[in-house]
């Protein structure tokens, strides 16, 4: 059996691993190198590859995302990580305005294969600055993909799919999920747009993503207690997201709940119970409901901020009253 | 016009080849013919959108993408035509691109302010000032990962100088001793307003903060922009970053059709006293081209901008499906170890 794996492990593994299968992958960032990331994501990756594949830059994140551009269009397939999601606001018009729309402006001339990883989410109490989850904004943009993985399996696989494919990709990480621990398989298939079924069910439908994955597992356990069985669907992919899946098992449960930590409002819940709503409302025999921060900053206090993250009392609420 | 701070450095001593000084005078007037062609589109409406014009600053991009070698690469402005046109873009791609039609070199996608050949090396222009800078700077990194012996040139205006981007990216080209250059087109105006009201600094004072090397040029003589820029791109691919600063001049509005009413009348009037073509074409007059070869040049390039024009006006208006094909790559998208 192989050693469990943390999760910012199997992220170091993938980076690794691709570095090792393609000459073209390089990693740049603010300490991925020498420091090894500040979540320690890149360590050891420096010793790897070298200085010139394990790039250290400046604090500055808009040009450093343009430069990945830049270095996509002559030849590399470069790794960015941003250390925290809110700095991505500083390098919007390198990834909204020029990775997405190279290919489609300039009529197929070309793709931008770089990657932009980022951590988004609470649960350290790092403060309104620090634990945004801004998926939504990137998933809105046509030309980036979006990937979100819940689980140390995917946190690989993931990321070597991001890496192999030929657009740019975001890829969010939630930094409380860094420590947790599981088994990688590097010979899974790395597929973009394609979700998980994590618990079979026959009662209703919780789609997720990223952390609040775990707040459905507890909640679901919880339902069950009661002889209530959701379904839970892990999306791993919010662009394109696995319309398939999503809608295979609304014609299964025909009662749905999606969570994220995501401010609710506007967010990526919004369009999957539009998309619901429009092409699947036969099938549906309650309203779509949604489970999503509040439409506030996240806080720093400790209360402040459980208070805010979704948990799994405001699932089992959701789903109940989806079977009332 | 520029500040009057700026002033150019002495020419360069070597006088240039007369044949290499004909091909450079081509290359203006192909830009030239070119943009007056446009000029007189836009305003009959045959061009969809807004576009903006080099009419005038014809030397800086004859002289320095003249003086790059084929690996070479750079990204340019909104501003953008001349360059493209220089690197040698098929001329009826062109048309067909800034005329919205599907054989354009983008397939009508971009328009005018992102023509790009990748093929050339060409990373496109870009409707946002400043934001080729960082992607001239990442061309440069992946010259220099991959070893390609390239170089690569940010093409920037003056407004562009007050973009935190231009910090950013002297900063990494000049740590990481990128082959790079920094053209800035200086013709004094951010957009509509004197670039002396809006950048404190100079230049030649911010590339000396990063140490990186600054050479200022009559960006209105094509033999000085070509021969500085030829020494600057070589240094450039051995040496690390540079900065060629170019004092030119924008004849035209921000975008076509601006009446330019912020700009002082005499000034409007006297714009084309220092004109690129003029001097470049007494130059060759005085090495001894006869006056009719020069006409003969022109008659050659209106003859093919008349080609071009026509194949654009002939091609047929992008298709939807087409469109949509290329927002994403088209892959299965799985790959398994």
């Amino acid at each position: 059996m192989p050693k469990p794996l943390r999760y910012v492990n199997a992220v170091a593994q993938a980076l690794n691993d691709a570095m090792a299968a393609d000459p073209a992958v390089m990693l740049m960032g603010e300490d991925v190198a020498a420091a090894g990331g500040p979540f320690k994501a890149t360590r050891g990756l420096l010793d790897a590859h070298g200085p010139e594949r394990v790039r250290d830059t400046p604090i500055s994140e808009a040009s450093l995302v343009g430069a990945a551009v830049g270095a996509a269009l002559t030849g590399m397939k470069p790794v960015v990580e941003i250390m925290f999601m809110d700095f991505v606001t500083l390098a919007m018009d390198a990834v909204v305005n020029q990775a997405a729309k190279a290919r489609f402006m300039f009529g197929g001339q070309c793709s931008v294969p770089m990657v932009l990883r980022t951590p988004h989410g609470g649960g350290l109490n790092a403060g309104p600055q620090h634990s945004q989850c801004l998926e939504a904004w990137f998933a809105h943009i046509p030309g980036l993909r979006v990937v979100c993985p819940a689980t140390v399996a995917d946190a690989y696989s993931l990321l070597r799919a991001a890496i192999e494919a030929p657009d740019p990709v975001v890829v969010v990480e939630n930094k409380a999920l860094y420590a947790l621990q599981g088994d990688i398989d590097v010979n899974a298939p790395r597929e973009v747009g394609k979700a998980r079924i994590d618990r079979a069910g026959r009662d209703a439908t919780i789609v997720t993503y990223g952390a609040t994955l775990y707040a459905a597992r507890a909640a679901a356990d919880r339902l069950a207690t009661e002889g209530i069985e959701a379904e839970i669907v892990d999306l791993r992919w919010i662009q394109p997201w696995d319309e398939e899946a999503v809608f295979a098992s609304v014609a299964k449960t025909h009662r749905v709940v999606i969570a994220h930590e995501a401010v609710q409002a506007f967010g990526v819940g919004a369009e999957i119970a539009a998309r619901i709503a429009a092409d699947a409302f036969d099938d549906l025999d309650a309203p779509v409901l949604r489970v999503g921060a509040p439409f506030m900053p996240i806080a720093f206090a400790k209360t402040l901020e459980a208070a805010y993250l979704p948990d799994a009392d405001r699932i089992v609420a959701a789903v109940k009253s989806t079977l009332a | 016009m520029p500040s009057s701070a700026a002033q150019a450095d002495p020419i360069p001593a070597n006088p240039i080849p007369t044949d290499r000084r004909l091909a450079l005078h081509r290359t203006m007037q192909t830009i030239r013919a070119t943009e007056t062609t446009l000029s007189r589109l836009f305003a009959d409406g045959e061009i969809p959108g807004f576009i903006h014009l080099s009419v005038g600053q014809e030397a800086v991009a004859a002289g320095v993408v003249g003086a790059l070698g084929p690996r070479d690469s750079f990204a340019t402005t909104h501003r953008g035509h001349g360059h493209v046109l220089a690197r040698g873009v098929r001329l009826d791609l062109f048309f067909k691109e800034i005329m919205g039609r599907a054989g354009g070199i983008c397939g009508g996608r971009g328009g005018s302010m992102h023509v790009a050949d990748l093929s050339l090396g060409v990373l496109g222009a870009n409707g946002i000032v400043g934001a080729g800078l960082p992607l001239a700077t990442g061309s440069a990194l992946a010259h220099q990962t991959r070893r390609t012996g390239g170089v690569a040139v940010a093409f920037f205006g003056d407004g562009a100088m007050a973009e935190g981007a231009l910090h950013e990216c002297l900063n990494m080209a000049a740590l990481w001793k990128l082959p790079m250059v920094f053209v800035c087109e200086n013709n004094g105006w951010s957009e509509f307003s004197p670039t002396s009201t809006q950048f404190a600094a100079t230049l030649d004072k911010l590339g000396a903060a990063f140490g990186v090397p600054h050479r200022r040029v009559d960006g209105n003589d094509v033999a000085a922009v070509a021969e500085t820029a030829a020494e600057v791109v070589e240094a450039a691919r051995s040496g690390g970053p540079r900065i060629l600063e170019c004092l030119t001049t924008r004849w035209h509005g921000h975008f076509e059709g601006d009446p330019q009413r912020y700009r002082n009348a005499d000034e409007v009037a006297g714009l084309s006293q220092n004109d690129p073509l003029r001097r470049s074409a007494e130059a060759l007059l005085a090495a001894g081209i006869e006056e009719s070869a020069l006409a003969a040049l022109v008659d050659s390039v209106d003859a093919e901008i008349r080609d071009a024009l026509e194949a654009a006006r002939a091609d047929a208006l992008p298709d939807v499906d087409a469109a949509f094909r290329d927002v994403y790559t088209p892959t299965t998208l799985t790959a398994g170890a």
